[in-house]
């Protein structure tokens, strides 16, 4: 005999909800401001895994400050997942005793309060992701019960348009709902046309138009007019010796101001070079403002986003060759796309870190800040699962030594992973250093490993004032170690290397200094950048720009 | 802010350069320095004299200005450097353009 099972718990355990929360749902599944703490108290339960849309850039902030508001006696031990915490509400609800269990991707501002309730038992973490591996989890342990998501507009109807900054949205979604889940939106404004409908009403169970518009960061955007030599220095090199050498093509760049160096040297120094239509010609990016000088010199073919750019908005709607945008024009940016795309189908990826080892492995962690990597790790590794070649990916691999040791004759490539930085960083702290903060930090949060954003076995190459040390050519670890003391500067790593050991890794071209590379460093300066400050920027953009106030500083 | 005054002197191993007048390069901006190179009879000898708001880094700014001394062959100079939070690297850049100009 058989024993008899009901197939279709969660579906009847969600109709329970949605029944406890009816009161509350108006026409158009619209809810009143007043009434989403009680609708969050009627379809939330204790235990359960909920999402706040926490994006690299907008925020579901006025659903993440409501789940704060909901009574801890009803509803307590939720278990969070979620990409990011920035906001003071993320972590107010381990405070107040309404979760207890953190997964995530990215601490950003709230990385040091992370750390704290890890250490006073008042958050349990699950794990440290990269943005794929979580989204990957939603959809197999990790799928939440409850998600509280972010658009810009609803219609009557509850279809919801996500457009410039669609950012995670499609994959939370997609995630809880095809789980029998309930998904609440909050957006800025209700309408009665959509501009597109990027999320379809049946896959919305609740909405309500926010007091005030979502929250949202210009995390990328760099202000040309604080980028020094020392950055234009090792852009330089960048260009010369691993662009150029390589002929790379398809391209993550990171945040920071060396990538903004680079980008503002491609119309300039780039076309010396001869690299324009070689390099650079593909890329997986925010829209950076700083990328308008070398896509108005037609340097860029596509870029694909995995969020938009406060003032970005009418470039990118004018440049719809460039970048992809829905039938309405504006932007369309999708991270779990953009990650895919980062991890399978870029050559290199080259960002900075604060810290590295005498091993190259690297880490942003510090000893009291549980921040996470976000995406970086997805695109700085060689993906395994990779089978398509490109030149610069063949020539990369062909250049590892020891690659026969594991495949024996089989040819096989390998991703570019640069590491870019001063030998010294802010306050002087040494970017180079024997162990890590991470190991710290594993100590002091209680974490299983070491929160490392780049393994030195990925990384290729290392980029300083002193030269580039070309990881991918060393044979084994020694001598990984020593190209990465030639280029350590005066750090105590630095310190350590030979004269007579470095001579020999610049004879076999496994560290290239300026000099080696025929870059004069007093040559490095900043009328060499195409954008000399914002308002550069602007007017290379024809006028489409439009610089959020706080960089409007002309 | 207070300031570290630090002093040292060094000799280059094969010192034969000298300088024919004194020379002022850079401005002393957030992260910058400024550099005084000025001809001194010292026996052959290189003074240094830093002034910093940094503190806990002198063996790094020995070995900085020892390198650039001993790789330019520096004989007779003093070497004034005012610091304001720059970093090895600027700091070895400068002195290295203030040297460029006695030779412009």
């Amino acid at each position: 005999m058989k024993a008899e099972r009901q197939w279709n718990t969660l579906e009847r355990d969600t109709a329970q909800r949605m029944e406890a929360a009816a009161r509350f749902i108006g026409p158009g599944k619209q809810v009143k401001v007043e009434d989403v703490v009680p609708l969050l108290e009627a379809v939330v339960r204790p235990g359960d895994k909920v999402n706040v849309e926490g994006n690299n850039q907008k925020q579901a902030d006025f659903l993440a400050e409501a789940l704060c508001k909901v009574d801890p006696a009803k509803i307590h031990d939720l278990h969070m997942v979620q990409s990011s915490v920035p906001l003071a509400a993320h972590l107010d609800v381990f405070e107040k005793g309404i979760a207890k269990k953190l997964d995530f991707a990215f601490g950003g501002p709230q990385s040091g309060r992370v750390a704290k309730f890890i250490r006073e038992g008042k958050l349990e973490l699950g794990a440290i992701h990269t943005y794929l591996e979580l989204f990957g989890r939603y959809c197999l342990d990790l799928t939440p019960r409850v998600s509280l998501i972010c658009a810009y507009e609803a219609d009557r109807e509850g279809n919801l348009y996500t457009g410039f900054n669609t950012e995670d949205t499609p994959v939370i979604v997609e995630a809880t709902k095809f789980r029998k889940g309930i998904v609440i939106a909050q957006v800025n404004k209700i309408v009665d046309k959509l501009p597109r409908v990027d999320i379809p009403a049946d896959w919305i169970d609740a909405v309500v138009q926010s007091p005030k518009p979502f929250f949202i960061e210009p995390l990328f955007t760099r202000d040309p007019g604080l980028v020094t030599e020392r950055h234009i220095l090792l852009a330089m090199m960048c260009l010369k010796g691993i662009y150029g050498e390589y002929g790379v093509k398809r391209i993550n760049h990171g945040i920071g101001f060396l990538t903004s160096a680079i980008e503002l040297l491609l119309p300039t120094y780039g076309e010396e070079l001869g690299l324009k239509g070689k390099t650079c010609t593909q890329m997986v990016l925010n829209p950076h403002p700083t990328m308008i000088p070398a896509i108005e010199s037609g340097w860029v073919e596509a870029i694909y986003c995995f969020g938009g750019e406060l003032g970005m908005e009418d470039y990118v709607r004018a440049r719809s060759d460039v970048f992809f945008t829905g039938p309405d024009g504006s932007l369309r940016s999708n991270r779990a796309l953009a990650q895919t795309a980062g991890h399978y189908a870029l050559d290199m990826f080259i960002g900075s870190t604060l810290q590295i080892d005498q091993y190259g492995n690297s880490s942003t962690a510090t000893a009291n800040r549980v921040a996470g990597f976000g995406g970086a790790p997805n695109m700085g590794c060689d993906a395994k699962g990779r089978r398509h070649s490109t030149d610069s990916w063949l020539k990369c691999g062909r250049e590892v030594p020891s690659m026969n040791e594991l495949i024996g004759d089989m040819p096989r490539g390998k991703r570019l992973v640069v590491q870019g930085m001063e030998t010294f960083g802010e306050g002087r702290a040494p970017a180079f250093v024997d162990r890590l903060d991470a190991w710290k930090l594993a100590e002091n949060a209680k974490l299983d490993l070491p929160p490392v954003m780049i393994y030195g076995d990925d990384v290729t190459h290392l980029v300083t004032e002193e030269g580039i040390a070309y990881l991918n050519r060393c044979a084994n670890l020694d001598t990984r170690m020593a190209a990465i003391r030639a280029v350590a500067g005066y750090t105590e790593i630095g310190l350590r290397a030979k004269p007579e050991e470095t001579k020999r890794l610049r004879d076999d071209g496994i560290v290239k200094t300026p000099e080696d590379l025929g870059i004069d460093p007093d040559t490095a300066t900043r009328d060499r950048l195409a954008a000399r400050n914002m308002r550069d920027l602007v007017d290379w953009s024809g006028g489409l720009y439009n610089p959020p106030a706080r960089f409007r500083n002309w | 802010m207070a300031l570290n005054t630090l002093e040292f002197d060094c000799k280059a191993e094969a010192a034969s350069v000298r300088l024919a007048a004194p020379v002022h390069y850079g401005v002393v901006g957030s992260g910058d320095l400024e550099v005084i190179l000025e001809p001194c009879d010292l026996g052959g000898g290189v003074k240094v004299k830093v002034t910093t708001p940094i503190s806990g880094f002198d063996a790094v700014w020995r070995k900085v200005v020892e390198t650039f001394v001993n790789r330019a062959r520096l004989a007779d100079v003093a070497i004034d450097i005012n610091d304001n939070n720059a970093s090895p690297a600027v700091v070895s850049m400068r002195l290295q353009q203030a040297l460029a100009e006695t030779a412009a």
